[in-house]
């Protein structure tokens, strides 16, 4: 039997269809722009003033406080402002917007074909490396990776887990990815072990990858210690929290960071983002992203520039499909819907999805029936029903704080399985947002 | 037979007789001394147990109110003035007149002003929906229309025209104990005095863009041009970041500032129609709002 992990789990339908779409180079844009808030923590700050030219790499934001990161511009040209615009959700963040002249990179970068294999750096040089190359986690929550890649000095980590899992439907950037550049993959996981001191590292795939699978198990044959593990199929396969218990059969305790059972995960994405920022010089300027949908023509997997508007991606598949709906940014599970079609693309945008109306239309909600679907479901092992219940009483935030709402990792499963559909996420939500804030402050005041 | 039913009745009669005696010496031991104004003052309230005044509901007011040296910083926003009189009587203090207040709703932006860019298809609550983006309109600011403040409201005092999409205050309802205020995820619902006669002059928008940005989004939105500050006499009018707000405690109610408004953001309302003034009227939207008739 392959490996998963233990609680809960669903398995939505995969629409891979870009899966046997070729990474293409998706064209320049003609005006870039590029958010100063592409990681968690505190945004850059941008070091650039209207008028200033800039090359392709040059640091355009810098980081404002311990968790934030480097921002570089992924254009040469330009700068034309330096203002607050609206991002995906409509909320205004500071971004620098820079006309495109040219594709002049700076001379640092090493633009050669060619793949290095020598890590000649000490852990420190890497992670100095990786900081200045302004790489955050491509897995989704664009968590800055020095940080990740550093633990705590009394904290020693045991492995570290690449998650080539993509259990996401509809996105095949990551499996692109892996069939596509599998050595530079292995070498930059082999980087991280570096920095981390490990000697063990596991690439976890699920088995819906088979050619992935392949590649990956061939570039990782040449590194000590590497080894890929074919996964059962399960969504949510790629939390953090659910690949260490299916790879290492340790389970992460509530509240608590991987590191605490001895493992550092990282996405395939950063993977290959470390090594370009270690061997190539090359900061995070540009990343994979699927653009899919039933409603689309042509299912492609591209190579996007950092701060590409999503308008540009929709001519790019011959304008605005008839009955497409709705536009999200990432997969259908855990993705953000588009709410502004000028917002553009950040360091952690894996897919551009786009869902018709049929597909993405609400189904009325009814009562709950206590079936407990939805705590089959949950991969946290927590109770939906009652903390929806609990959330609509209002002001129940030492019950729900008991119920451990903030253990929820938002992955829908309890929503997707609901026959009542009840928005049980889109309620647990907003109350886990107050229990952690009030938790928060509570930390604070002791 | 009959002898066993006497039997029953005797020892039921003696075990009830005992218990009650039992009882009673509990019930001495554990007596709570409790001010017996609190319940003469709780029956006084009008019992609606809304929070309006900050406390739990009207029990813990009628505690608060009895253990306070002066009833002051005490107010039932649903009772009113005639409620604190009564209370003060029963206290024997003076009461301290308040100015009577409602809610209004500090934005307009129907569907005649203010166009949607999207469609928002989630879970109908203005909290859910602030929680993952901006709105559904190009204003990040205003009314989402989805209800919060009525899902709260316990008077029946506020309600969505879906016609026109947005929320409204039924003045007479509304007792100003404030659950809308703490419910709107946007925070555009204020408690200001009613005024006299219920007349009142206010920035019916809570914009802070800039006037540009705030004009396309939504045509009677405030854009900070300041005209308004201008042509104050009594200096109540203050702009911050490119929103206009009316000092309710120093607005004269002269009305200049309405007519000066470019977009009509300012609403004056409960005043008798103007009649020379014709090119607002002949508008058909005219914000003012005769409630009186």
């Amino acid at each position: 039997m392959k490996r998963t992990f233990s609680i809960g789990g669903i398995h939505p339908k995969e629409n891979k269809f870009s899966r046997d779409a070729q990474i293409e180079t998706f064209p320049l844009p003609y005006v870039a722009y590029i958010s100063m808030a592409q990681h968690l923590g505190a945004p850059a700050e941008p070091v650039v003033q209207k008028g200033d030219k800039v090359k392709v790499g040059q640091v355009i934001g810098k980081p404002t406080g311990f968790i934030s990161s480097f921002v570089h511009s992924s254009v040469s040209g330009t700068v034309t402002a330096v203002e607050p615009k609206g991002d995906l959700a409509g909320i205004p963040v500071m971004h620098v917007v820079i006309a495109v002249e040219g594709d002049e990179w700076c001379e640092e970068i090493d633009r050669s074909k060619g793949i290095v294999r020598e890590i000649p750096f000490s852990a420190e040089e890497i992670l100095e490396k990786i900081k200045n190359g302004g790489v955050v986690g491509l897995g989704g929550a664009a968590f800055p990776t020095h940080i990740k890649l550093n633990p705590p000095k009394d904290k020693k980590a045991e492995w570290l887990i690449i998650n080539g899992t993509e259990c996401e439907p509809y996105i095949t950037s990551d499996d692109r990815i892996m069939r596509e550049r599998p050595d530079e993959i292995a070498i930059g996981a082999a980087i991280m072990m570096k920095a981390l001191n490990v000697e063990k590292c596991y690439i976890g795939i699920e088995e819906n990858k088979p050619e992935a699978i392949i590649s990956i198990i061939k570039a990782a044959s040449s590194h000590p210690g590497m080894k890929v593990v074919v996964l059962d199929k399960k969504y949510p396969q790629g939390g953090e929290k659910q690949l260490i218990e299916a790879l290492t059969g340790r389970r992460v305790p509530s509240l608590a960071l991987p590191i605490e059972v001895g493992a550092v995960v990282q996405n395939v994405g950063t993977s290959l983002a470390v090594y370009e920022a270690v061997q190539k010089n090359k900061p995070l300027i540009d990343n994979v992203i699927t653009v899919t949908g039933s409603c689309v023509p042509l299912q492609r997997n591209f190579l996007v520039r950092i701060g590409t508007p999503f308008s540009k991606m929709l001519d790019a598949i011959g304008g605005l499909p008839k009955d497409a709906a709705k536009f999200v940014s990432g997969g259908p599970m855990m993705g953000k819907a588009v709410a502004n079609s000028e917002a553009s693309t950040l360091k952690a945008t894996s897919a551009f999805l786009l869902l018709t109306e049929a597909e993405t239309k609400r189904k009325e909600e009814s009562n709950c029936i206590r079936c407990g679907k939805c705590i089959n479901a949950c991969p946290m092992g927590l109770e939906p029903y009652l903390l929806n219940k609990l959330s609509r009483i209002g002001g129940m935030y030492d019950e729900l704080e008991k119920e451990k709402i903030h253990d929820c990792i938002e992955c829908g499963c309890c929503l997707y399985s609901c026959p009542a559909h009840i928005p049980l996420l889109d309620i647990i939500r907003v109350s886990k947002a107050e229990v952690m804030n009030i938790m928060r402050n509570r930390s604070v005041k002791h | 037979m009959i002898t066993t039913i006497i039997y029953t009745i005797v020892c039921l009669v003696a075990l009830g007789l005992l218990f009650s005696v039992v009882l009673y010496l509990v019930a001495q031991k554990f007596k709570v001394e409790e001010d017996p104004r609190v319940d003469i003052i709780e029956s006084l309230l009008p019992g609606a147990n809304c929070g309006g005044c900050g406390l739990a509901g009207c029990r813990a007011f009628a505690e608060e109110v009895v253990k306070a040296p002066a009833i002051g910083s005490l107010f039932c926003p649903v009772g009113g003035d005639a409620t604190l009189e009564k209370i003060a009587a029963a206290l024997g203090q003076e009461a301290v007149k308040t100015e009577p207040r409602v809610a209004v709703i500090k934005c307009h932006g129907t569907l005649d002003n203010r166009a949607k860019t999207n469609i928002f298809d989630g879970y109908a609550s203005c909290k859910v929906m602030a929680s993952l983006y901006s709105g559904d309109t190009g204003c990040k600011y205003g009314c989402l229309g989805k209800g919060d403040c009525v899902a709260v409201c316990k008077f029946d005092a506020i309600h969505i025209d879906e016609r026109r999409g947005i929320v409204e205050v039924d003045e007479e309802k509304c007792v100003a104990c404030g659950l809308c205020v703490s419910a709107c995820p946007k925070s555009i619902i204020e408690l200001r005095p009613r005024g006299p006669k219920n007349r009142r002059v206010y920035v019916s928008c809570s914009s802070k863009d800039k006037g540009a940005i705030a004009r396309k989004a939504c045509s009677v939105s405030c854009i900070g041009c300041g005209k308004c500050a201008k042509v104050c006499a009594f200096d109540a009018i203050t702009i911050e970041n490119n929103l206009a707000y009316i000092d309710p405690s120093k607005c004269k109610l002269c009305r200049k500032c309405f007519d000066e408004c470019p977009t009509k953001a300012i609403w004056a309302v409960n005043f008798p129609i103007k009649v020379p003034v014709a090119p607002r009227q002949e508008e058909g939207q005219s914000p003012i709002v005769n409630n009186e008739s």
